[in-house]
């Protein structure tokens, strides 16, 4: 066990956990930040992802020690209100089903704005295609991420 | 930082700031502090709220507050129930807000999901309990005005007198409507009337999905909980031969080891320090008494061997309709084809986990389940104690397709708490869920058609095997009842590897087969694959063959609909594949489209008509039909779950593949407009998919499928599948 100071949204956070804690679960168990989803906890499904220094992440994969003074942003941290251009367009195009993979989505899709801010289909596809939805929203999924690119300011 | 009280995680993270300035601690289970993190359901009203039954109770500030009583798993029950109470309540649907229900079958009876039948059971009992308020409403403010009911109007939450211009809210009104007597029967609107049902409202989830906060089973924490993840045996047929736990039990975090039943519970104090403990566990196994560890050569063996069997103890007819055999006999033509599909695993994203506190007084039980009443019930037996002592709290579900409709996750975690005497936590891994959980049965059919010299079909012979399937066949469906000579035969393997309903049970496989092998008939009868099946609709319902227990005008309806849609058969340069299929009480056909781009076959769109009756959301209609028709296509192309020596061979996602988002094509979806009661959309958009998908792909190669998963294939060797297959 050893003493790990992180940089999560914006604020210091401290966890006593083993080096080899995946950040998921210095998340979820020890930091209270359960909006990043358990799906697979092999760096399959995209449930689990974060943003590291402003890169999506699996954070399933991510063993905390690896972290260091590296940015963190979680779900809960993409913005102050939930009002990201990516959560709005999630919202209003009513993307989710069941719901459980969709912070993960959120997150990748974000990440890739932030880089590209006008993505073409093809290219959403593709920085989409490692996030999965078992419950079938893709074309929702397409169709939000289009939507937020045009709400970027 | 000192403890902190029974809030929320928001009001804890804001504690928590305050506490800690810039610099926060994060906090640790191994510490005395006390953590709680309840998931955001609610479950109760403010002690100001007028309840009016136990779906609805109205706050002095208009805020109405709507009882979701089923389990919520993406089929948006916990938006369109409410907006079915509103409807008929006429209420402001922004000032609506949606509070799961605690388990309750005295209020509320039927708290499943499952069998695509939430809403249809619930249809009228929700109109009613709108209806009911209102009515209770008006006269209140017939009463304050001296007015006749008949006089006034309720629009938005507000009720009006036209004539002198007066007007009140429900929620001023709500403490007078409480003292009117409930009526024993209440007006329920002209269905033309609906302004809500029918429209798109958003999931009432919405914001709190897309912000992460904790609203799954996974998401609940308790003060003092410890977690726990469970060894189970690797192969089906095995048990525990002996325990070596000394290891496990010396890693940090660890407190406890126990072994019931075939399990051995890893207890401690984080889900990763029990999971690396696990794998520390030393467990030899042995068989389980003379079962045999079956891999899926043997399914092969034993499906081949029992579809021949003439075995009357084996051999189990589930319909007979004139003399099949003779038919066959003098039938002009006669062609029989096998179909086989492997297991599945129902992998729902958020996997299995649930809460349990033991106490001498009562049993919490808190977590996701799509039949919670018979998890209760069974945990009472499990404890021998009665179900009134347990409670049950409802969190929203990661995905369900008929794995949580089994309560062995929920037994696990009340009996490993009534042993360490703690609240705990189950929580299983993806691999967990993959090897030990619960499949679709794998399942061999052949199907017999007899033709005449006009090619009609004058004989039809189905016999289906499954593994612990139950009757695979559904033997009422269509084309029962168009044919004067049938026979459909179920027999089923019993064997040790667990299976359970999935999405759409037994149909989910059954009707790729029918409506490919139906395809297949009528080419071979020279006839359009649609034109074929009208005709024997047509002929069910003018000369009917025994019991007809499908709706042939609901069927015809929708085959019409996507005939329409599709321009079957009108396209150039496209190969369209045709399917219908009827299950549970709804309707739907698909046509796929696939176009061959640079030599290779790419499926671009499949159209989707389907009959549930009303639609009451239609943005969650959509997608329903969508994700159901994205789900057949995926496990129709990709899903196989194998065995070898009784244990499964795919453990995750990384060799067990999931449909992704390149290869979905798009999903055009239409409804038909019958207003008929809602009978429900869960499942039926699924099983018509994988006939629709190869029947375009026999059009546009000319090969013919008869096996799942479509890409593992020999037929479909050597072809080069396009980005969207
Ligand atoms: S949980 Fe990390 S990718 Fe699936
Ligand atoms: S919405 Fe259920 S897994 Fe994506």
């Amino acid at each position: 066990m050893a003493n790990y100071k992180l940089q999560i949204n914006g604020r210091t956070l401290e966890a006593d956990v083993d080096a080899d804690t995946p950040l998921l679960w210095v998340l979820r168990d020890h930091l209270g930040l359960v909006g990043t989803k358990f799906g697979c906890g092999i760096a399959q499904c995209g449930a689990c992802t974060v943003h590291v220094d402003g890169k999506a992440m699996r954070s399933c994969s991510l063993p905390v020690s690896a972290v260091g003074a590296k940015k963190v942003t979680t779900i809960e941290g993409l913005s102050e209100l939930g009002d990201h251009p990516v959560q709005q367009a999630w919202d209003e195009v009513d993307v989710a089903q069941c719901g459980y993979c969709q912070a993960g989505q959120i997150m990748t899709a974000a990440a890739l704005l932030a880089q590209n801010p006008k993505p073409t289909n093809e290219q959403i596809e593709n920085a989409m295609h490692g996030n999965i939805c078992r419950c079938g929203t893709y074309h929702r999924i397409l169709e939000a991420v289009a939507l937020a690119s045009t709400k970027l300011k | 930082m000192t403890s902190i009280p029974k809030t929320s995680r928001r009001d804890f993270l804001k504690l928590a700031a305050a506490a800690g300035g810039g610099l926060v601690l994060g906090f640790h289970w191994e510490s005395a502090e006390a953590k709680i993190m309840n998931v955001i359901h609610g479950g109760t009203v403010a002690g100001s709220d007028i309840s009016f039954n136990s779906y609805l109770s109205i706050s002095p500030d208009d805020v109405i507050t709507i009882f979701s009583p089923n389990p919520e798993l993406g089929q948006n029950i916990k938006t369109s129930f409410p907006m079915i109470v509103a409807e008929e309540l006429d209420a402001d649907w922004t000032k609506v807000h949606v509070q799961q229900a605690m388990l309750d079958t005295k209020k509320y009876e039927r708290q499943v999901t499952g069998g695509s039948g939430a809403i249809p059971h619930s249809w009228e009992r929700l109109r009613k309990a709108g209806a009911t308020a209102r009515y209770m409403l008006m006269e209140a403010a017939a009463k304050r005005w001296s007015v006749p009911a008949s006089s006034l109007t309720a629009e938005h939450g507000v009720v009006y007198h036209k004539e002198s211009g007066r007007k009140a809210t429900y929620g001023e009104l709500a403490t007078d409507a409480s003292a009117i007597a409930v009526p024993a029967d209440v007006k329920l609107k002209d269905k033309k009337d609906f302004k809500l049902i029918g429209t798109a409202v958003r999931n009432v989830d919405s914001k709190q999905m897309i912000t992460g906060k904790p609203l799954y089973g996974l998401d609940f924490y308790r003060e003092g909980m410890l977690f726990a993840m469970l060894q189970r045996p690797p192969a089906f047929g095995t048990k525990i031969k002996s325990v070596d736990a000394a290891a496990a039990k010396a890693m940090p975090g660890i407190v406890d080891v126990v072994t019931f039943k075939n399990n051995v519970a890893v207890v401690g104090k984080s889900t990763w320090q029990v999971n690396k403990a696990r794998k520390a566990l030393k467990v030899e196994y042995e068989p389980d008494g003379a079962a045999a560890l079956e891999s899926t050569t043997d399914h092969d063996q034993i499906f081949k061997k029992l579809l021949d069997s003439s075995d009357p103890n084996v051999v189990s007819v589930k319909r007979k309709d004139g003399d099949a055999d003779a038919a066959f006999k003098t039938a002009a033509k006669v062609i029989t084809k096998e179909y086989q599909c492997p297991f599945l695993s129902h992998s729902p994203l958020e996997p299995m986990n649930f809460f349990a506190h033991v106490r001498p007084d009562g049993v919490e039980l808190v977590g996701p389940s799509q039949t919670p009443d018979m998890a209760r019930n069974e945990t009472a037996k499990l404890l021998n104690i009665p179900p009134e002592q347990i409670t049950l709290e409802l969190t929203r579900l990661g995905g369900g397709f008929g794995r949580r409709l089994k309560a062995d996750y929920v037994l696990e975690a009340a009996e490993l708490s009534s042993l360490i005497k703690a609240p705990v936590k189950v929580i299983w891994t993806r691999e967990d869920d993959m090897t030990g959980g619960s499949y679709r049965p794998a399942v061999r059919y052949r199907f017999s058609a007899a033709l005449d010299a006009k090619g009609n079909l004058v004989g039809y012979k189905l016999r289906g095997v499954g593994i612990n399937a139950g009757n695979c066949t559904r033997e009422d469906n269509f084309p029962s009842g168009a044919v004067d000579n049938l026979q459909i035969e179920s027999i089923e393997h019993k064997s040790p590897i667990t299976t359970g309903a999935w999405r759409a049970p037994i149909t989910n496989f059954l009707a790729f087969a029918e409506q490919a092998f139906i395809d297949e008939v009528a080419m071979a009868a020279g006839k359009d694959p649609v034109a074929f099946r009208l005709d024997l609709l047509a002929k069910a319902k003018t000369t009917p063959v025994g019991a007809i227990k499908y709706d042939i005008d609901r069927m015809k309806g929708v085959i019409d609909l996507v005939v329409e849609k599709s321009q079957w058969g009108k396209k150039k340069g496209v190969s369209q594949g045709f399917s219908v299929y009827f299950s549970h009480r709804s309707y739907v056909a698909q046509v796929a489209e696939i176009e061959m781009k640079k030599g290779k076959p790419v499926l671009e769109k499949i159209h989707a008509a389907a009959d549930c009756g009303v639609v009451v959301n239609i943005s969650g209609a959509n997608q329903q039909v969508r994700g159901g028709v994205t789900d057949g296509l995926g496990h129709a192309l990709f899903g196989s779950l194998t065995f070898k020596d009784g244990a499964a061979e795919q453990k995750n996602f990384n060799n067990y593949r999931l449909i992704r988002m390149k290869e979905v094509p798009a999903i055009d979806v239409h409804f038909v407009n019958n207003g008929i009661d809602p009978t429900g959309l869960g499942e039926p958009a699924l099983p018509p998919t994988g006939g629709a998908v190869a029947n375009a792909l026999f059009k546009a190669l000319g090969k013919r499928l008869y096996n799942q998963p479509f890409t593992k294939q020999e037929e479909l060797k050597g072809v080069s599948l396009g980005e969207r297959l």
